[in-house]
């Protein structure tokens, strides 16, 4: 059975569960994982966060549940039967549309804005066990790629090291495309889309073959998946090139371990072997950039603190090391502080060595 | 210039007469309330409306005025106020209306109406000056004796009153005063209107009968929500510590007594033989007359009887609205869901009795997004003017209002469908000016104000809780029937069910969890 019928009797049986209640005289009930930090638990063996046990009832007849109970049923029908059973995709955006319209007789509104449908798809998420992307919703997409590879995307081949500044857009689902041909010995994910130009100006990934991959800040699901994919199925060592704070710290754990809104998914988001190749803390002094560091908010310490005691951090000593000098110099330091020692030092310099000389993160 | 054997002081002296009350007024009428047009017809209103309810008062006659404003040209407005009073003897009239002044409210103790303007013979003054018409009288004392009719005007000089016509006249009322006047004056509606001090009064005076008839022509009756007159507010004579040094002087001045001592014990309350003689023992005044004492002496003596140990003035001598026929009033005029009123048990300040009444309406007809609604009174006299510098205000905004479920920003008035009414009845009202608009901030004042409002508050907050919450519960459980049409459609696109099935059996569970759905505040999911 093709993916979409699995997707659209899961849901079926989901709607079946609650007439069953019904048919019963009982409250109709939705049992839901609790999508939060008390419910995360880090798999050490694995290396990937997991949703724990905990579940939240959602009742019908409760007046505080009442509102998303009906949401979750409205979006599940809507996903079955204006997607799932058409074979469309829609955007985050355009679900919300679909839903939004106001109960007659009342002048409130099924969903009022676009965080709530996007929540009640995550829940669904979670309750069937099927991803956003199995249940044909699609978000923006936000991130490029060029350098060795050569895939074909719904019918098309697309030779990404001949894209020419902005390379390929990846699109919001990374599922179903086909890896064609892969030269590349590696690939280098970066947060900031201004560092992606310029190693693609500098034909980086020409010169080091490997393939080049961004989004802006958050690294999105579908590249995450991917990556991934990458990494599983041609074997492909994962570099990431982040910002030397906190934040950057974060979006390399959320490609590695994965993340607390997304635990559910991590099986089919996280790349445990991914490496963190820079910048870091070791780097400002090893290139001379105390002058370039930026000092430390109040709410860079808070997050600090706060992440530095997440399970999968607590027992990492390269970034408790790096927290800890990070403190020390009272500093963050961007990638783009490189430019100070020449505006193609990164790609000619810097990264070739980091990556000949194997310094990285764990 | 000047003479050169002459003072200079002398050469002055010829130039500074002396100035008469009346052209004291004309140059400073803004003192008195009459600065702009609209404010003089408030004043005039005010002014007779006042006298009326007083003098019936004091026949113990159930009071039934009218006030009867028409537009006479764009600046020009004909005041007519009848009353069914006591009504004025014939060679009092020329007094009453034509001398500024004249009378025996000002220092009396006694809670009246009468003590917050100067006079109705100030409207008169006002109205020659500013039409140049006489002010017409009618009044009867007797069912059997005719009425008196004057035309009158006021000597700005001499302060005495000027009859232009009296006559004899047949009218049909027993007793009865009827004053009509011409003013400039300017009609607006709105907060500080007299439609407002209309229905205010009508709401501080349930006892009275009100006919008012605007100068759009739009006559409005205030019925009578009581036919109990208030109790007779009683005068009392002053406390030592509520006296103020001009007035002790002034008493000093006019009294019969022919000692200091028996001064002490027969013009002050609360002063006996012996607290008497402690005074005079502390401000070491020997035998002397009371118009014999010089200015040291004088002060001596006031220091001496805000020191005494005197217990505080009798407080039966006021006549407070009373919580039944507060609420009686409110009722009558402000269309509401709740309503709590309370009157505090008299206290003193500064030697002066008052006491607080506080009224609270909600819901209703009363506007929901703004500020509260606010109507103070002193002696039931409706303050329309200055409420920012009231003291009574400062009361309203020191409360916390969260505590009764009203949204409040500190140090605002509260927010919501309310209306708080608040009452000073006392022997002297305190007032920040001679505006005579705002209560002056006395700590034992504001300090009572706030009780009585906190006592009502909580009568409120009670209520809101109550009937609101669950008003809101219910109303969330009646969208359980909007919501189920909606489940079952989505259930049945989703499993293919038919939906009147699930529509007809969610209902029936509905009817079985009601019961526990009203006692769920929304859990946390």
């Amino acid at each position: 059975m093709a993916q979409k019928n699995k997707s659209s009797e899961k849901l079926k049986e989901l709607g079946k569960k609650i007439v069953n209640d019904i048919d019963k005289n009982k409250n109709p009930n939705l049992e839901i994982p609790i999508r939060a930090l008390s419910n995360i638990v880090y798999n050490k063996k694995t290396k990937t966060l997991e949703l724990g046990n905990k579940t939240a009832n959602r009742y019908f007849f409760n007046i505080a549940h009442a509102k998303k109970f009906l949401q979750t049923v409205e979006v599940a029908s809507i996903l079955k039967k204006e997607l799932l059973d058409t074979g469309k995709h829609e955007h985050l955006r355009g679900v919300f549309y679909i839903a939004k319209r106001t109960i007659p007789e009342t002048n409130i509104n099924l969903v009022d804005d676009q965080t709530e449908s996007d929540k009640i798809i995550e829940d669904l998420e979670v309750i069937t066990g099927l991803s956003r992307e199995q249940l044909h919703v699609s978000a923006n997409k936000m991130g490029s790629m060029v350098g060795s590879i050569t895939l074909v995307d719904s019918g098309d081949t697309i030779d990404c090291s001949r894209l020419g500044k902005g390379g390929y857009s990846i699109p919001s689902i990374t599922d179903e495309l086909d890896f064609k041909k892969v030269d590349a010995k590696y690939v280098l994910y970066m947060e900031k889309a201004a560092i992606f130009e310029r190693l693609n100006e500098d034909k980086f990934w020409r010169k080091n073959n490997c393939i080049l991959v961004t989004s802006q800040g958050q690294t999105t699901r579908g590249i995450r998946r991917l990556l991934q994919r990458l990494a599983e199925e041609k074997d492909l060592p994962i570099y990431v090139l982040c910002d030397g704070d906190i934040y950057g710290a974060y979006i390399y754990s959320v490609v590695k371990y994965g993340s607390i809104a997304l635990a559910h998914a991590s099986g089919r988001l996280t790349i445990p072997s991914v490496k963190y190749v820079g910048i870091t803390m070791d780097d400002v002094n090893k290139y001379d950039l105390k002058k370039q560091l930026i000092k430390l908010t109040d709410q860079d310490l808070a997050r600090m603190k706060q992440v530095s005691e997440y399970d999968w951090f607590k027992d990492n000593k390269d970034w408790q090391r790096q927290f800890k000098m990070m403190k020390e110099l009272n500093g963050k330091v961007e990638i783009q502080a490189l430019a100070t020692k020449g505006v193609s030092f990164i790609s000619e310099k810097y990264l070739p060595d980091k990556i000949k000389n194997k310094e990285f993160l764990e | 210039m000047s003479n050169k054997n002459e003072p200079i002081a002398i050469e002055l002296a010829k130039k500074q007469q002396e100035i008469s009350i009346s052209e004291f007024f004309t140059k400073n009428r803004h003192l008195l309330g009459f600065d702009n047009p609209n404010r003089a017809l408030m004043m005039t209103v005010k002014e007779a409306v006042d006298n009326s309810l007083d003098a019936c008062e004091e026949m113990r006659v159930l009071p039934e005025i009218s006030v009867t404003l028409s537009q006479l040209s764009e600046n020009r407005i004909k005041v007519v106020v009848e009353d069914n009073g006591p009504g004025i003897v014939k060679k009092q009239i020329p007094n009453v209306f034509a001398k500024l002044l004249y009378g025996s409210k000002f220092h009396r103790l006694k809670m009246s109406r009468g003590q917050q303007g100067i006079g109705i013979s100030a409207s008169v003054l006002y109205s020659q000056l500013t039409t140049g018409k006489p002010t017409k009288i009618i009044s009867k004392i007797d069912p059997k004796k005719p009425a008196h009719y004057y035309e009158l005007g006021i000597n700005t000089k001499t302060n005495e009153p000027q009859i232009f016509k009296e006559d004899e006249l047949e009218w049909k009322k027993d007793h009865g005063t009827k004053i009509e006047l011409e003013i400039e004056a300017k009609y607006q509606k709105g907060k500080q209107s007299v439609d407002e001090y209309i229905k205010e009064t009508a709401i501080s005076n349930p006892h009275a009968r009100l006919i008012y008839t605007s100068p759009d022509n739009e006559k409005t009756e205030y019925l009578r929500a009581t036919n109990e007159l208030p109790k007779e507010a009683k005068e009392i004579k002053p406390h030592p510590h509520g006296i103020e040094l001009g007035i002790l002087i002034k008493m000093l001045h006019d009294t019969t007594e022919k000692t200091v001592q028996s001064f002490l014990q027969n013009d002050f309350s609360r002063i006996g033989p012996g607290t008497a003689r402690e005074i005079l023992d502390d401000a070491k005044i020997t035998t002397k007359k009371p118009n014999e004492l010089n200015s040291q002496e004088i002060e001596e003596l006031f220091e001496s009887l805000q020191k005494a140990k005197v217990i505080a003035p009798p407080t039966d001598c006021l006549s407070p609205i009373g919580e039944e026929t507060l609420e009686k009033g409110l009722r009558k005029e402000i269309t509401a869901d709740f309503y709590a009123t309370t009157t505090r048990s008299p206290t003193v300040y500064r030697g002066n009795p008052f006491v607080i009444e506080v009224g609270l309406a909600y819901g209703g007809d009363l506007e929901k997004e703004t500020s509260v609604r606010m109507m103070r009174f002193a002696n039931r006299v409706p303050l329309l003017y200055q409420q920012g510098a009231c003291a009574i205000t400062e009361a309203v905004t020191d409360i916390n209002w969260k505590a009764y479920s009203l949204q409040q920003s500190s140090n605002s008035l509260p927010i919501g469908p309310v209306l708080v009414l608040i009452h000073i009845a006392s022997v002297w009202v305190p007032f920040t000016s001679e505006a005579k608009e705002a209560i002056a901030h006395y700590d034992e004042i504001i300090k009572e104000i706030k009780l009585a409002l906190q006592e009502c508050g909580r009568k409120l907050g009670i209520y809101i809780r109550k009937t609101v919450m669950a008003g809101e519960q219910k109303e969330k459980i009646s969208l359980f029937e909007k919501y189920i049409p909606e489940l079952a459609n989505s259930l049945s696109s989703l499993t293919g069910e038919k939906k009147e099935l699930i529509q007809n059996k969610l209902q029936k569970i509905l009817k079985k969890e009601l019961p526990t759905l009203e006692l769920e505040n929304g859990a946390k999911e």
